[in-house]
Formats: C-alpha cells, structure tokens, sequence
C-alpha cells in the first residue's frame, strides 16, 4: 500500500511537471472524482472525529473537508500541496503518523531502541544459561537428546518416526 | 423503589467484600482458619448479592423508568425488550455493575474449587480478588450509580442523585429515553463487551494467585499448574472479543475494514499479547522450571494491562471513537491502578531472588530459544503499541499540540514482527521434538544465533520509517531479501525437518506469483502462511501415521486419540493453523483492497475489480414502532456480464438518538467481499444516489480462521479427567505441603 | 526458600534497576495525571490569565485597518471570543443574536468581539458568514492553536474577557437571546 502511495506521488509530480510544460493553460481539466478525493482524504484524519480517516468519517465537518480537496484538487493543487495545507490550517494531528520533527523523533526512535535492549537482554540471558550445558554437551552427545517430555508415548514415537526414515 | 432496592444491594455487596478482605487479611495474621472460612463465604456472597442488584437494574431497564438517568439516557420506549436488557453495558454506570457481576462469578468459582493443596494461597486470593471487587463496586456506590435519579439543582443544571440533594427540585418524569446508540444495537456489539469483560475479568484470577504465591512464599509450578487453565479460558474469552469487536466494525462501522488501530482497540489488544506469550512461556517453566521470573511479570503485566487499558478508555484521558465520555470516576481509578502497579512491582522486587530458576538449556536452537524468540516478537509488538498510545499524550503535555498515531505508524511498526512471529508458527512443530535429537543443531554456536538475532534486527532497523522514507522504494526490496534471507538461513538449518514443506510452500508461492500477485510483501506473506500451513499439517500427519503404526489403530482412531493425549499442543497447531487462515484474510484486505465511490443515477452501475453493480432502486420509510427512518437501494451486481444477485445496503436513522447507522451490502466469497454502502442520496431517485464500494480480497478468511482459532483454544482449554494434578516431577517434590491442613 | 538447589547467591533485583522502574513508574502516572487533569478541568476557567495569541482574520475582515490581531493589544477593552464552525447546526441559532449584540457595541469602542472559526472548510465559512451577515472580526483557528489554549469542549462556546485580560464568564452552547450577551457584557463594562 506504502508503495502504491509513492507511486502515486511520483505520478502526481510527473503529472504536475507534464502541466508545467504544457505552459500557463487553463488546464482544468474534468472535476476530480470520488475516488481521487478519497485517495486523499484517507491519509487525513479530522480532529472532529478523531482516529477514523477522513474518506470514511460521516460528519459534516469531514464532508465539508472532503469537498476542499476535491476544489484544491480541481484548481490543480498537488497531494502534497494539500496535505500541508490541511496540516498549516489545522495541526499536525490531521497526519496519520506525527511528523519527523523535534519531540516526535521518539515515536520513531523508542519502539527500535527497546526491542533493540530487549534483543540484547535476551541474547545474554541465553548465552549465561547455555554455559552449563554446552559443556554437557561436550561431554557426551547422549545427552543432548532431552528426555522427549512428560510422557513416554512421545519417546515411542520418535523411535518409530527414525523407524520410518 | 426498585432503584433503592438495587442501590442498597448494591452497598450491602461493597460491604461484604470489604469484610471479606478484613476477615482474610486478620484470618492470615491470626491464623485462624475459621475467619479465612468466613471471608470465602463472604465472597461467595457477592455474587447473589450483585445479580439481585442487577435484577433490579434490568428491571428498570425493561420498564421505562426514566426517572432514573440510567436508564433515561440508554433505552427508549422503542426499543425491543432484549435490546433494553442489553443497554445493561451500554453506558459506563450500567458496565461497570455488569463488570462487578461477572467479576464475582469468576471469584465464587475460584473459590468454590477444592483447595485442599493450596491452603494458604487461598486467604490471599480472596484478598485481591474482593479488593478489585470491593473497587468495582465503590465506583458504582459512589461516582457512577446506575441506579441514581435527576434532579433540577438550583441553577437549573441537572445533578445525579440516589437521594433528593438540598434545594433541588425532581425532575419530571420524562416520556422517553434518548434510546442506544444505534452502533450498539447491533447483535455483534450485544455480545462483544461481554466477551471482552469476560476476558479481561479472567486475568484477574491468575493475578490473584501470582500475588498469593509471592507473598507467601510458595514460588514453586504450583501457582502455574491451577492457573494454566484459567489463563487459556481468560484468552478465549478475551480473543473472541477482540474478534468480534473487528466482524462488528466491518459490518456497522462502513468503513470496510475490521481494525483501526484505534487506542481502545489497542488497550484491549495490549493483554492479549502479554497474555499470548504468557501462554508460550508458561510451557517452558512447567517442562523445564525455567523462566519463573519472566512468568510471573507476564502474568502480573497482563493484569496490569487490563486494568491500565480500562482505566485510559473509561476515565476519559484517551480520546476515542469509542471512548467513553469524560467521567468522574478518573482519578479513583488511577489511584486503584497506581496501587496495583506499586504493590505488584514491590512484591516481584521483593521475592526476585525466590524465582530464580535453575537454568539450563541445550541448544540456542532449542525449543526454549524458540519460545524466547517468541516472547520477545510479542513483547516487541506491545513496546510499539504502548508507545503509540502514551505518546499522544507526551505530545500534548510536552509540545502542547495534539498528533495522532494512526494506523500507517501501526502497520510499519509491526508488520515485520508479525511475520517473523508467523515464520516461528512454521517451525513450532519442530520444536516440540525432533529438533532437540538433531546433533548438528545442537552444535550451532553463538555467533551463528547472534546472527540469527540479528537479521530480524538489521531487517526491522531497515523497515523502520525514517529510513526506508530516505531509500525512497528501496526499502520494500531490502526488507523483502532480509526476510528472505532469514528463511533461507533458518531452512538451512532445519534442512533436514523444514525442506519437503518449503519446496511445496515455494511452489505455492511460484503459482501465486504468477496468477495472483507480484507483490513482493504479499507473497512473502503467503510463503510464510503456505509453509506453516504445511509444516504443521505434515506433523499432524505424521504423528497419526505413526501411531497408527504403533497402537494398531485406524487413522480417525489414531487421530483423535493424537490430539485427545496431547490436546494442548494440537490445539495449539491448530491455533496456528487458524492463525494462518486469519493471515490470509489479513493479507487480502491489506494489501488487495480496492474502492471505488460515485454518485450514480437509476439506471446506472460503477465498476470495480471486475463487478459491476448498477443502481436499482430506492426507498425512505419510516417504521414509526421501531422509531426507526430506513433509506434501502436495490443494486444489481454483475461480475463479467452475469448476474450475480442483488444487494440492498443501507442506512438508518434513530429517531430517539438522531443518529444513523450504515448497513452495508455484502456478498461475500470465498475470493472476496463485495461490499457495498449508500452514502448518500437524492430525494428524486433520477438524480442519483452515492455509492461506495469495497472489494476486500481473502477477508472471509479471517472470520474462517476465527472459528477454527475457537475450536483450537477449546481442545487446548479442554479440561482433563483428572485436572487436579499430573504427577510432580523430580524438582517439583521440593515443596511439602507445610501448613495445618 | 522452597527451591531445592539454592546454592547459588541470593541476587536481588539490582539497585539501579529498581531506581529505573520507580521513576518510569512514576512518571508514566505522573503523565497520565495530569493528562486526566487536564480532561477532567473541561475549558479554562473564569478568573484564568488568558495567554496571548494572534488571529489572522479571513479576508475582508479588519480591525483597525489590520488583518490580524492579537489579544494583548485589547487590553483596556472587553473581548467576547466566540468559538463556532459551518458545520455546527447549534452555531447558527446565535449567529443572529451574537451579530446584533455586536451591532450595538461596535460603534462605542469599548468592546471586541472576535468570531473564531474551528476546524471548518473556508468556502464553508464564508458562506456562513455572508449568510448571517456578520460583521465583527473573524478568522480561522490555525492549527487548532486557539482552540487547544481555551481547551474547549465543543462549539459553541463564548468566552468573555476583560479589560485586564482576564477570563470573566464562558458559555457552553449556544446563545438564546441578545438580552443573555448584553447582561453578560454589561457585568464587564464599568
């Protein structure tokens, strides 16, 4: 989905740059459809009803946000263009996702960094409890072999299974 | 009356369960054995005591007393009889009493189990379990009564009151309520919150014997052994309300999808994770009395989670869809949680050393690693839902304004985890135990599993956002080879188990890519999900086949008596196996799904993904005994050139709370969902009305695999002949029963 | 205590890691208390120091000849903030009155009224405007900054200032008759 809204992006600017050398025409072209607005409207969220993307939120106020960009969209305005609009004009809570910047670093940076200490918690709580019976395990390769679980029936099984093989 | 009646049971039962705290407390101090006695029985109490209260309760609901709030702001006259029953959980003062109900069950069943072994824990549940009762039911007696009545206060403001407050005048009786919020009519959400407060009512009883076994001492498996089954039943429940709240959006909510990522949803979700890798981890400790430390957290986290995800949806600090309303009961509450977090993390520092565990392990690559790894891809899930929740609230307090961390944030953060938890659900069979007896493996060393921790690291540091943003689409081909990369180094080394499975998961994937799709995460997805489907079912099986062989038994025979023998673990696989199943549904909406929206006019059809679905008709009615206005389209779909049948979405307006609920249109397959919803509509059909529809891919997999995840969670829950005691194992014999009993 | 191999030294929790729980501890509840404070308060309260903020008015709106203002610079003056939106029906049943309140003060120079428009459309808005005719000083809530300074639980909602800058009166809703604005503004002017 991620991809597929770069791709638009991308489409969008060379569409942008395909109008910019057709030169200062009138290049309305027809009026933008449902489907183009929502496209837009589902990356914004409206703090009237709050969580829930504009394209399907049922409020006036969304109503009435959808038919801005649909008019943005008519006067040419670029996604990115409207975007920032609605952020100017109404916080950066219209965005699904707080933008990279100051405070909102830590949104990004704290879930990497504590799976991160989790990772490494956990790598060494292994490796202490491996020492002793690593050198079991040199001892003997029997040993290595766990007593295959509570009940014996599992043992038989896996006898049978290397039968099998 | 009845409202007094319901009100005084209502303080009769505080009390009682405050007694019941003393008794026990005392009865442990002084050892007396008749006063422990005397707390059970006070326990035992509340639960008749609270379904009286509760009876009365409904008793209003049924009969239109708008005198009372309550009831005024939940039900109107309109509303059938069931529906006033269940307006019950409708609103917090009425939750709150049901969730006081259901809490007393599960404490006078817990306490009516035999507890001949388990002496001494027994005071020290009915501790905690009649405080959290007793602080259920203060916020009820006190901030949130269901039962209170309206009054005028002098400026005109109106107050909530059992008792006629000084100076105000009553109310007069209104001639009907302001009815359900239509959302909640819905038969999905009359049984969702029930499920989810079962669940999370639940975890209070592995709670309480967590908090039993540290203060007394006793940190033996035993404390796991009763709570096991609990535990598991806790999850059911909580699952099934976690499922049914995402079918209840998908068909109420119109917005063609089942998940939001929203924080309530996220609050009851956070649990479940805790409880999830509890359920794992709690394996280890009872074959390998490992882990004691990390189980107890786990369990006392999940709690923890409950009531602190309670206390953010209900005290009004989240904002939410479904939140509830700003309410008085905030700072109560957050005192009952700050004492149960104080109180909880002191007795665990406190005991710490008591849980040591003897520590061993065979292999990096044992089934233990393979737990860890586990517990650490759930751990990792809730550090980034945790996050995306508190931080908002950072954000406002520290930089004063608001952002939302929605679903994009969501899906970016967890994804890979999710598919590397779905790549440990494809070599769970092997763990249980041909691993163990393979040498080779057991030789692998530490720099090869520093690797293997590593690539999940490296993989996830290379998703995460503002990285990939920089590497602009690179991103989607370097995750996708380090995904691969990770199978590929992890089939190496399950070679000999793993290689007939992936051939046939590749192969799979092969024809996949070639009619289906070229999109890389979706057939890494459906790799993952083909090889866990094949891997697991292969075991089932094989482990038929063999017992066939050694029992002499007929295949159907050697089946059940397979899984009958050993049901948590097969009901286990078949938890993955649905699992699986839900991750094809998952996968098809995420990443397939298509929408289209326009106004047409009669006559007229748009066309998606291959359907075709023309505008039929349309029609406003009012159904004045329901109180209900219905706008009904007849659309026709077609799918290339057939006709496939007609769909009538709607939309409803509630008179009583003038507010209106979108019925979609479904017709759903196997391949797919259409869905479709009238958005809006001109008073003059020839004009038009608006559509939108989605075509959701797979999604009728997910509510397909969550059956199958109920029936797994059953045959694992199922409880044995003998649920009492399996034989204790050599390290378990250390404790002797100490005490009088 | 009931383990059997104990051999191994009794290792508590360590030190700093339980310094590192409690304070996590307690500044997670730190925050969510003042959080649920903050919730609990509802708007900000009468008696309250309002903090400075700047309104950009929509376009042909002026005060003074200038388009935009800031509340510092009314010191001396009784302001009536007015919060509303285009899309809220309750807005429009005082839109009249609010207009005509407006109307009677204007001229004396004793009193501002400032309309702010929160979270709305400005095609919407204007439309609002035009239709209700008003005339006092109006302009869009940026970033819901203003907004988030009243902390206000909904539109509409009217607060009244006075001459030194300090909250005197909010009202929750709607407006039913000019009489109710001019009492309250008359409680403000010496």
């Amino acid at each position: 989905m991620k991809r597929t809204h770069r791709f638009a992006a991308l489409a969008l600017l060379l569409l942008l740059l395909a109008g910019l050398w057709a030169g200062s025409v009138a290049a309305q072209g027809s009026a933008p459809t449902d489907d183009e607005v929502n496209a837009i409207a589902k990356q914004l969220y409206c703090p009237v009803c709050e969580n829930t993307p504009l394209d399907v939120c049922p409020t006036e106020a969304c109503r009435q946000w959808r038919e801005l960009i649909r008019q943005q969209l008519s006067e040419g305005w670029t996604e990115d263009q409207i975007k920032q609009y609605f952020v100017d004009n109404y916080g950066a809570r219209v965005l699904g996702e707080p933008p990279r910047t100051g405070l909102n670093w830590l949104v990004y940076l704290l879930p990497p960094v504590l799976i991160l200490a989790g990772a490494f918690i956990l790598f060494r709580a292994m490796r202490t409890w491996m020492k002793p019976s690593t050198t079991e395990a040199a001892a003997g390769p029997a040993e290595t072999s766990q007593p295959a679980a509570q009940d014996e029936y599992m043992s038989k099984f896996e006898e049978e299974l290397r039968k099998r093989k | 009356m009845v409202a007094d009646f319901g009100y005084g049971i209502l303080v009769v039962a505080l009390l009682v369960s405050l007694y019941s705290v003393v008794a026990a407390l005392v009865g442990v101090r002084t050892k007396s054995a008749a006063l422990v006695e005397s707390a059970r029985r006070a326990m035992l109490l509340t639960w008749p005591l609270i379904t009286l209260s509760a009876l009365a309760l409904i008793y209003l609901l049924v009969n239109n007393h708008f005198e009372v709030s309550f009831v005024y702001e939940v039900t109107s006259r309109s509303m059938p009889t069931y529906l006033k029953i269940t307006a019950w959980w409708g609103g917090q003062a009425g939750s709150l009493v049901f969730w006081s109900w259901l809490m007393s069950a599960f404490a006078s069943l817990v306490t009516l189990r035999k507890w001949d072994r388990d002496r001494e824990f027994l005071p020290w549940v009915i501790v905690v379990s009649s405080v959290t009762m007793a602080f259920f039911l203060t916020m009820s007696v006190v901030f949130e009564n269901p039962f209170a009545r309206m009054w005028f206060a002098p400026s005109g403001e109106v107050i909530k009151a059992m008792l006629q407050p000084a100076g105000s005048t009553a109310v007069p009786l209104q001639p009907d309520g302001r009815g359900l919020n239509p959302l909640l009519r819905h038969p999905g959400m009359i049984i969702h919150p029930p499920m989810l407060y079962l669940g999370f009512v639940s975890f209070v009883i592995p709670y309480a014997f967590a908090i039993a076994a540290l203060v007394t001492g006793r940190t033996d498996d035993r404390w796991i052994r009763i709570t096991r089954r609990w535990t598991l039943w806790a999850w059911l429940f909580l699952s099934f309300g976690l499922v049914l709240g995402g079918r209840w959006a998908y068909d109420v909510l119109g917005w063609g999808g089942y998940w939001g990522w929203d924080p309530v949803e996220i609050a009851a979700f956070m649990p479940w994770l805790t409880g999830t890798a509890f359920l794992h981890s709690v394996m280890i400790q009872e074959k390998r009395g490992q882990l004691k430390q990390w189980n107890m957290i786990l369990v006392m986290l999940t709690y923890a989670l409950v009531i602190f995800g309670t206390f953010l949806t209900r005290s009004g600090v989240l904002s939410s869809v479904h939140a509830f309303a700003s309410s008085p009961i905030g700072p109560f509450f957050m005192g009952f949680v700050a004492l149960t977090f104080i109180i909880s993390i002191a007795l665990l520092i406190w005991r710490w050393p008591d849980l040591r565990s003897e520590t061993e392990m065979k292999s990096m690559l044992s089934r233990e690693a393979l737990f860890l790894l586990n517990n650490l891809l759930f751990m990792s899930v809730l550090v980034i839902c945790f996050v995306g929740v508190i931080y908002p609230l950072v954000s406002e307090l520290v930089t004063g304004s608001k952002v939302t961390v929605g679903p994009p944030w969501y899906e970016f953060s967890t994804s890979p985890l999710f598919a590397m938890l779905m790549f440990l659900m494809a070599i769970a069979p092997l763990s249980s135990w041909g691993l163990s007896s393979q040498e080779k493996l057991a030789n692998i060393n530490k720099p090869v599993l520093g690797g293997l921790l590593a690539v999940p690291v490296i993989a996830y540091a290379i998703w995460w956002k503002p990285i990939s943003d920089i590497m602009g689409s690179l991103p989607g081909v370097v995750i996708s080879l380090a995904i691969i990369l990770i199978v590929v180094v992890l089939m190496y080394l399950f070679r000999k188990l793993l290689w007939q499975s992936a051939l046939v998961a590749s192969a799979i994937t092969i024809y996949l890519a070639f009619t289906y799709t070229q999109n890389l995460i979706a057939l890494i997805g459906f790799f993952l999900v083909a090889l866990t489907l094949t891997v697991t079912l292969r075991e089932f099986w094989r482990a038929t086949r063999a017992r066939q062989n050694a029992q002499q038994e007929n295949f159907f025979t050697a089946f059940s008596r397979l899984v009958g023998r050993n049901r948590r673990r097969y009901g286990g696989y078949v938890i993955h196996v649905s699992m699986m199943l839900m991750a094809i549904g998952i996968l098809g909406i995420e990443m397939f799904q298509k929408e289209t929206q326009g106004m047409i006019p009669v006559g007229q059809s748009l066309k998606i993904a291959g359907y075709t679905v023309e505008y039929k008709d349309l029609a406003s009615w009012d159904e004045a005994d329901k109180g209900v206005n219905y706008t009904r389209a007849v659309v026709s779909v077609y799918k290339d050139g057939t006709y496939l049948g007609d769909l009538h979405p709607r939309k409803d307006f509630y008179f009583d709370s003038q507010q209106s609920m979108t019925i979609p249109g479904q017709r759903p397959t196997l391949k797919d969902d259409l869905y479709v919803l009238l958005i809006d509509w001109q008073p003059a059909t020839a004009t038009g009305a608006t559509f939108k529809i989605y075509v959701n891919p797979l999604v009728n997999w997910l509510w397909i695999g969550s059956l199958l995840f109920f029936i797994g969670v059953i045959i694992a829950a199922w409880p044995d002949r003998d649920p009492e005691y399996v034989p204790a194992r050599a390290r378990n014999k250390a404790y002797q029963p100490s005490s009088a009993d | 205590m009931t383990e059997i191999k104990d051999t191994a030294p009794r290792r508590g929790v360590p030190v700093w890691v339980q310094v590192v729980i409690w304070t996590l501890l307690v500044a997670l509840f730190a925050l969510v208390a003042v959080t649920l404070n903050k919730r609990q308060q509802g708007s900000v309260q009468p008696g309250a120091e309002i903090p400075d903020f700047t309104l950009k008015f929509f376009d042909g709106y002026q005060h003074e000849g200038k388009s935009e203002i800031k509340l510092s610079d009314l010191r001396g003056k009784v302001v009536v903030i007015n919060f509303w939106a285009s899309w809220c029906k309750p807005c429009e049943q005082e839109a009249a009155e609010l207009q005509q309140a407006w109307s009677e003060y204007a001229d004396s120079g004793d009193v501002i009224f400032l309309g702010v428009d929160y979270v709305d459309t400005e095609p919407e808005a204007r439309v609002y405007l035009k239709k209700f005719g008003i005339s006092f000083a109006n302009g869009p809530d940026m970033a819901t900054k203003i907004s988030q300074m009243f902390r206000i639980t909904g539109v509409p909602e009217t607060y009244f200032i006075d001459q030194n800058g300090v909250l005197q009166y909010v009202k929750v809703g709607p407006f039913t008759s000019v009489d109710e604005i001019r009492a309250e503004i008359e409680k403000l002017l010496p």
